[in-house]
């Protein structure tokens, strides 16, 4: 059957259609299809509405009140702007953004660098390549919070396979690798779990990115007698780069909310060294009971990640386009 | 370069393709070291997984599952001499460490929760979202852009925002940590993923299928039912096993939201505690466990993996 064909038939079915009385369509064809359109999605938007938009509208009204959760008979008061004021003057939720944002800058670096690498070699289609990739893609597989919380294991100086590791290659006494108790390792054990567990991420979205570049440019460029180094940097690394700023944005927006890896492993110590900003949201809400505050900077951080991402995209799109 | 020299110019020389391959090798051989110590620590006695240094010849030893299934008791030598003989061999490993078995441990009711909270919310989200996901391609549906991005920024939110207002909303609702509660929960979580993934299958199956059939008499559902859904199986099944790794794997809803009934087995292994701190080989034997039906749907999976872990942005 031609496309041609099937619209007219189309053409010709809602003509008829649309000259038939409702009632009788509904016998003879069951369901109008603008019916059928609503009934199918509605299901699902009702559920997103219900379990998403309510939640958060509910979380907008909160963060204008001093509602704590475990009082649920206490008068609410209004605060008007309290809340956000509190938040936005806190040293310890700066701190915690500034943390954040340090976790997010490394993550991505060193995730995007070996990722980028990693799939540069794949794309050399060495014999098993495809066994080996789906090796690497296994821990971004797992989750966060079980893997992460056997690589305190792993940490351990003492007992650990990483601290033995470490000390076995650099000679430095194994007491002295104290990953998760040393103020300056903490932050970087995390960003080695995370780097572990989410660098094929990026390099999946990487491959993809340089099998879409065809080959035909390359013979150009062969032709040309451009260099590798010239053909690395005039091709490979534009035409990929769309799909690199792709996985950024997703690692980005997953690791601005991390939360199960973090807690597991150090559970924002020591001192408050790791303490990322879910961490302290959830503190606020969960330990403090500082239901509208904590609110109010659940607010603060969803405005941030949204207003960032949406700039992001504008910038995608760009590159996208040239 | 003379071998090569048949081949099209962009096709990478053999010493190249040598250097690449060794180098991931060597990479990938890294990244499975964590998950091995995991199952290596799953088969040492609690003495062999602390020794140092670490060691990587030793007995293998089923304490670490025997503890994992079952809870016990330090007891005195006369007490456990005055016992009858060991039953099966959790027992006599237990015996040997002057302990006797209490009871069953948590582990299989917190597995059996993530069973039935990931089968299940999979299983709505697969449904709800094939629904929604035909509308969306078949139908003029007005704002569709916009419903779409929508159901699409749902997923940016940090789990803790609406964590508050679900934690209050389920309490008065009578679904804290009820697995209902977190079948909901995790079908709102993943429904947008359903939604994305699926309306591209939808799309790549021709619209003139489901014409031929209605112009042989079947209604627009039977046409979806019996045209359009046996064409969509592959694509529906990769999807549901997206939905059932993320509701699999989810850990900050289920600490925040369930305590008991409910907890899902992520909250529940790390806090398996032997004598004096972490039982590790108990741990790492839950995480085993935990780890396998993954690592299948992985292997499964690895065609479609790129489609669904970028909500089908980027197809392979």
């Amino acid at each position: 059957m031609t496309i041609s064909h099937s619209s007219i038939v189309e053409k010709a079915a809602d003509a008829t259609a649309r000259a038939t009385p409702a009632s009788f369509a509904r016998q003879v064809r069951g369901l109008s299809d603008r019916a059928i359109a609503w009934l199918f999605i509605a299901p699902a938007i009702t559920l997103l509405l219900a379990i998403n938009i309510f939640p958060l509208i509910w979380a907008v009204y909160l963060s204008f009140t001093n509602y704590r959760a475990n009082r649920p008979n206490a008068p609410i008061q209004n605060v008007g702007l309290g809340n956000y004021e509190r938040v936005l003057n806190d040293p310890d939720i700066w701190q915690a953004m500034q943390t954040t944002a340090h976790f997010v800058f490394w993550t991505i670096l060193l995730q995007t660098v070996i990722g980028f690498a990693l799939a540069y070699l794949i794309d050399r289609k060495f014999r098993g390549h495809a066994f080996w990739t789906t090796i690497i893609l296994i821990p971004m597989m797992l989750s966060p919070a079980v893997v992460g919380n056997f690589w305190r294991f792993l940490y351990e100086p003492q007992i650990g396979l990483f601290a033995y590791a470490v000390s076995l290659v650099s000679g430095i006494p194994t007491s002295d690798v104290q990953m998760l108790g040393n103020v300056s390792l903490a932050p970087w054990a995390i960003v080695i779990v995370d780097t572990w567990m989410w660098t094929p991420y990026v390099m999946l979205i990487c491959l993809a990115g340089l099998r879409s570049i065809p080959d035909y440019i390359y013979e150009a460029a062969e032709v040309d007698r451009a260099s590798p180094w010239r053909q690395f940097w005039s091709i490979t690394v534009p035409m990929a780069l769309p799909f690199i700023m792709l996985a950024v944005l997703f690692r980005g927006i997953e690791n601005f909310k991390m939360f199960d890896m973090v807690t597991l492993l150090t559970g924002g110590g020591p001192g408050s060294v790791t303490e990322v900003a879910s961490i302290t949201l959830k503190r606020a809400a969960f330990e403090s009971w500082a239901t509208g505050r904590a609110s109010a900077f659940a607010i603060v951080l969803f405005v941030a990640v949204f207003g960032l991402a949406n700039i992001y995209v504008r910038a995608l799109n760009k590159v996208k386009q040239r | 370069m003379s071998a090569n020299s048949a081949h099209s110019v962009v096709e990478p020389s053999l010493n190249s393709k040598r250097i690449a391959g060794a180098i991931v090798v060597l990479y990938a051989l890294i990244t499975l070291i964590p998950l091995v110590w995991i199952f290596l620590t799953s088969i040492k006695s609690p003495p062999d997984s602390i020794s140092y240094p670490p060691k990587i010849v030793f007995t293998p030893s089923l304490e670490g599952y025997c503890n994992l299934f079952t809870t016990r008791t330090r007891q005195t030598p006369d007490y456990i001499a005055s016992l009858p003989a060991p039953v099966g061999t959790c027992d006599e490993v237990t015996r040997k460490r002057n302990m006797v078995i209490a009871g069953p441990s948590n582990f299989v009711p917190r597995f059996v929760n993530s069973l039935v909270i990931a089968f299940g919310s999979t299983f709505l989200a697969v449904f709800l979202g094939t629904l929604a996901a035909y509308g969306f391609s078949r139908f003029r549906v007005p704002l569709a852009d916009d419903l779409l991005f929508f159901i699409l920024s749902t997923r940016m939110m940090p789990p803790i925002a609406v964590a508050i207002p679900i934690y209050l909303m389920y309490r008065e609702l009578g679904l804290s940590d009820t697995a209902l509660g977190m079948i909901l929960l995790y079908t709102a979580v993943n429904v947008s993923l359903a939604v994305w993934l699926l309306k591209g299958f939808i799309d790549e199956i021709p619209r003139e299928y489901e014409e031929a059939a209605m112009i042989d008499g079947y209604t627009r559902l039977q046409a979806f039912r019996k045209v359009v859904l046996p064409q969509a199986t592959t694509g529906i099944a990769a999807t549901a096993i997206f939905c059932l790794i993320f509701a699999w794997n989810e850990y900050a809803f289920a600490a925040l939201l369930t305590s008991g009934e409910a907890q899902t087995a992520p909250p529940f292994i790390p806090t398996i505690i032997g004598e004096g701190g972490q039982d590790w080989p108990a741990v790492a034997a839950g995480t085993t466990i935990f780890l396998i039906p993954i690592l299948v749907f992985t292997i499964l999976l690895r065609k479609q993996l790129l489609r669904g872990i970028t909500f089908g942005a980027v197809r392979k």
